[in-house]
């Protein structure tokens, strides 16, 4: 009995002095996932898509008043409402969760380059679905980019495409075609969330690989390193293709002067999801980052999440080095290009190796690169 | 042993782990051993029945040797899933071919009373008592180390993700707790064996046996190996225990307990072939013994590099997590690839590999193979590898200068693992 009593003392004697030495103000709560997800819906993904479906509408307006009269400075006006919604879509792109993903959302709105060939062969045909698979890459944001400004190197040669050309009629009921799929996508997620995604996307509160934390976190490691490393910078830098450089796949390649800024919204997008920051305000609220930091994770005597945000400024410092033509910064310097691929990519693991291992939460999307 | 494998089965885990799954991860020397596709099936029936006749005694040698057999073989296949829990069953299944454990209470005794003995040697049933012992005294060595001592770590990352737990739940987050749980985790594992050992605290550390493993098993992912530590840890207790157990079962299935009370004694026999039997059993615990220590051949920090750290009851020591870019270079164009390792691996062996340099250079051979066969000549491998260890921020892991493809595996030091630039003291 004295062995047993002098093990309990001294587990006693050891438990006492970690907890007066390390007496500092870890909550004694567990963390309120909850909250967690409740910011996320109502501050900010639900308003998110509210903005989108605004500048979407407003899109689709610009279209309709360009069909009626095809002028040039209705097409100015066109082509600023097509970036406005482009960008409000950056916003979006990772919340493929509930009705955006059963609906491909994703990839119907921003599967880019744009397939121009098959463009002008559905427009010739008029005999097309835009709801298949196949049709992902002749509709969307890529598409209308193409459909404004690919067409000819002049506005007015463009504008000729819809007013003088045989086939104007056919081009102006394809873009009333890719706007209404837009449209309706819009429409029916934000009406989804409203109705009732909202409360089954917060009510799955637990664990699981299916839980919305764990699909949510998935999707904003995905977007990042997948569809801003790789397809925003990777792909046309050629550093999946070994060396060999695709300018002509980069976003918004036709426009030409805005891939770089749609770069900085989507990564801004991520670290505003990151710090729980409400759509559209300066507030903040429950976020991957409070999780991390109610885990008090820190790593070689810094917060994680600070880590985290420090590289994301790093990222900007780097983007803004670089031309707002992307792809003309490609062929000129792409050195540099690499340099921001790099400085992104050191970001990445972070977020998906120390990130995911501090709140517990398993990679389950698979890797796309490659072959 | 029948229920984990019937469990095994029926989460679909063979199909998953051994017959899904183009490429295995093997061990040094045991390449040879495979899975045999669908008929991997078979080696679990057999694993299965032959754990049963262990169980009942019945043609309790072939059984055993079988069960050994089948078992390591299963193990084996793919190192992915080593556990050391597996280990620790493959061991004691060994040690089993030797016992005469099917002396008393079991269908090889009631069908042959000269078989039956009431009483066994008693080193029999020392041997096992030694194998748990270490098994639970090298666990608790392998905790005096800087990280899990006085930093709580990875007990830190582990326990707070279990907050959701009722009562409990919210001091998982407090660091008072890390520091008690570590430090009570490695005292419990220290003196667990002579706790059991010694008759007046015996009981008391059963209940502590039982506490300590239905706790683990509550906050970690850990399957079955709670119950078969706290099923083996009652080898500890003296024969009248077990025989009341043993009798309670029989009466049950309606067989007279005479036949195994005859009163006989089995004698240790010193013949020839029973020395033998007797030197091997020694010779092999004295390897138990001493192989943990192997580590110390090696200058790298132990966790790091993982060179000795697997077969020496390391058991829930480290958080390790890795990220792994790998480059196919064809050497003579120089074209690039970069692998999906999702095409080649499952998302469990991904995620183990990334974090094990043997994992990392036997998947840049697998590579190097595969492209060379669809075309490529001589590919280099090159990997981009990050990995982050007990709550430090992750850093580079492999050298990403270094051609894979031409490193081979073997007991020697890794030169092509970056140092860690950091120091764990202690075992």
């Amino acid at each position: 009995m004295k062995k047993i009593l002098f093990l309990f003392s001294f587990i006693s004697l050891i438990a006492a002095c970690s907890s007066s030495e390390d007496s500092n103000d870890s909550p004694t709560t567990s963390y309120d996932k909850t909250a967690l997800l409740t910011n996320w819906a109502d501050n900010i993904i639900i308003p998110s898509f509210e903005n989108y479906q605004t500048k979407v509408n407003a899109l689709s307006a610009s279209i309709a008043t360009f069909n009626g009269t095809p002028s040039e400075a209705n097409l100015a006006t066109l082509r600023t409402s097509w970036l406005e919604a482009y960008k409000a879509f950056q916003y979006v792109s990772m919340y493929t969760i509930g009705k955006a993903e059963e609906i491909t959302f994703k990839e119907s709105a921003n599967t880019y380059p744009a397939n121009a060939t098959q463009i002008e062969a559905n427009i010739s045909s008029g005999n097309y679905n835009l709801s298949q698979n196949l049709q992902f890459d002749r509709q969307g944001f890529p598409g209308l980019d193409y459909l404004i400004n690919g067409l000819a190197t002049t506005d007015s040669g463009i504008t000729a495409f819809y007013t003088t050309d045989a086939l104007a009629s056919n081009r102006k009921t394809y873009l009333t075609a890719v706007i209404t799929r837009l449209k309706s996508q819009a429409d029916a997620i934000v009406n989804d969330w409203r109705s009732t995604y909202r409360n089954t996307f917060i009510s799955n509160n637990g664990n699981s690989v299916s839980s919305s934390l764990n699909k949510m976190t998935n999707n904003f490691v995905k977007n990042l390193e997948k569809d801003i490393r790789s397809g925003k910078l990777g792909i046309p830098a050629g550093l999946f293709s070994n060396g060999t450089k695709y300018p002509e796949k980069t976003e918004a390649y036709y426009k030409n002067d805005v891939s770089r800024e749609l770069l900085t919204v989507a990564i801004k997008a991520e670290q505003d999801f990151f710090n729980g920051k409400h759509f559209n305000n300066s507030t903040t609220g429950e976020s991957l980052k409070s999780y991390l930091d109610y885990l008090n994770a820190v790593r070689s005597g810094q917060k994680l999440s600070d880590i985290i945000n420090n590289q994301f400024t790093a990222t900007y410092t780097s983007i803004n080095s670089l031309n707002t033509s992307l792809s003309q910064q490609i062929t000129s310097d792409n050195a540099k290009v690499i340099a921001t691929y790099n400085v992104l990519q050191q970001n990445v693991v972070y977020i998906k190796l120390d990130m995911m291992q501090a709140l517990n939460i398993s990679i389950d999307y698979v890797d796309g690169d490659g072959d | 042993m029948v229920l984990s494998l019937i469990r095994f089965a029926s989460y679909g885990w063979i199909e998953k782990f051994y017959i899904a799954p183009q490429f295995h991860f093997t061990y040094y020397g045991f390449e040879w051993v495979k899975p045999f596709g669908i008929y991997t099936y078979l080696l679990f029936i057999l694993c299965g029945l032959s754990a049963l006749g262990i169980a009942l005694g019945y043609k309790y040698k072939t059984s055993a040797l079988l069960f050994f057999l089948s078992f390591t073989y299963i193990e084996f296949m793919d190192k992915t899933t080593y556990l050391n829990h597996y280990y620790f069953i493959s061991i004691v299944s060994l040690i089993l071919i030797f016992l005469p454990a099917n002396a008393s209470f079991s269908i090889d005794a009631y069908k042959n009373e000269e078989k039956a003995f009431q009483k066994i040697p008693s080193w029999t049933i020392d041997v096992l008592k030694l194998l748990l012992g270490i098994v639970y005294f090298y666990a608790g060595l392998a905790k005096i180390n800087s990280d899990w001592l006085f930093k709580a770590m990875p007990l830190k990352i582990w326990l707070p993700n279990n907050s959701d737990l009722p009562i409990i739940g919210p001091f998982l987050n407090q660091n008072w707790v890390h520091y008690t749980f570590s430090w009570t985790g490695m005292i419990y594992d220290l003196s667990i064996p002579f706790l059991l050992l010694y008759k007046r605290t015996r009981i008391f550390a059963f209940v502590l046996v039982v506490v300590f493993h239905i706790l683990t098993k509550i906050l970690f992912p850990i399957g079955v190996f709670p119950y078969v530590m706290i099923i083996s840890s009652l080898i500890f207790f003296d024969s009248n225990f077990h025989k009341k157990c043993l009798v309670f079962i029989t009466d049950k299935l309606n067989v007279s307990k005479n036949i195994f009370e005859n009163g006989k004694t089995k004698f240790q026999d010193f013949g020839k072939l029973s020395s033998l039997k007797m030197a091997f059993v020694f010779s092999f615990l004295a390897v138990q013994i001493l192989f943990p220590f192997r580590y110390l051949g090696y200058n790298n920090e132990l966790f790091w590099t993982e060179e000795g750290f697997r077969f020496s009851w390391r058991v829930m020591l480290m958080e390790k997590a890795g990220y792994t870019q790998f480059i196919v270079v064809d050497s003579k164009t120089k074209k690039q690839t970069h692998v999906n390792n999702s095409r080649f691996l499952t998302p469990f062996q991904e995620k183990q590999m990334a974090f094990q340099p043997d994992f990392i250079l036997e998947y840049a051979h697998f590579l190097h193979d595969y492209y060379q066969r669809i075309g490529l000549s001589d590919p280099e491998v090159y990997v981009e590898s990050y990995v982050a260890l007990n709550g430090r921020l992750s850093k580079r892991y492999i050298d990403p200068k270094i051609n894979l493809a031409k490193e081979n595996e073997s007991f020697r030091q890794k030169t092509w693992i970056l140092p860690f630039n950091d120091e764990i003291k202690g075992f």
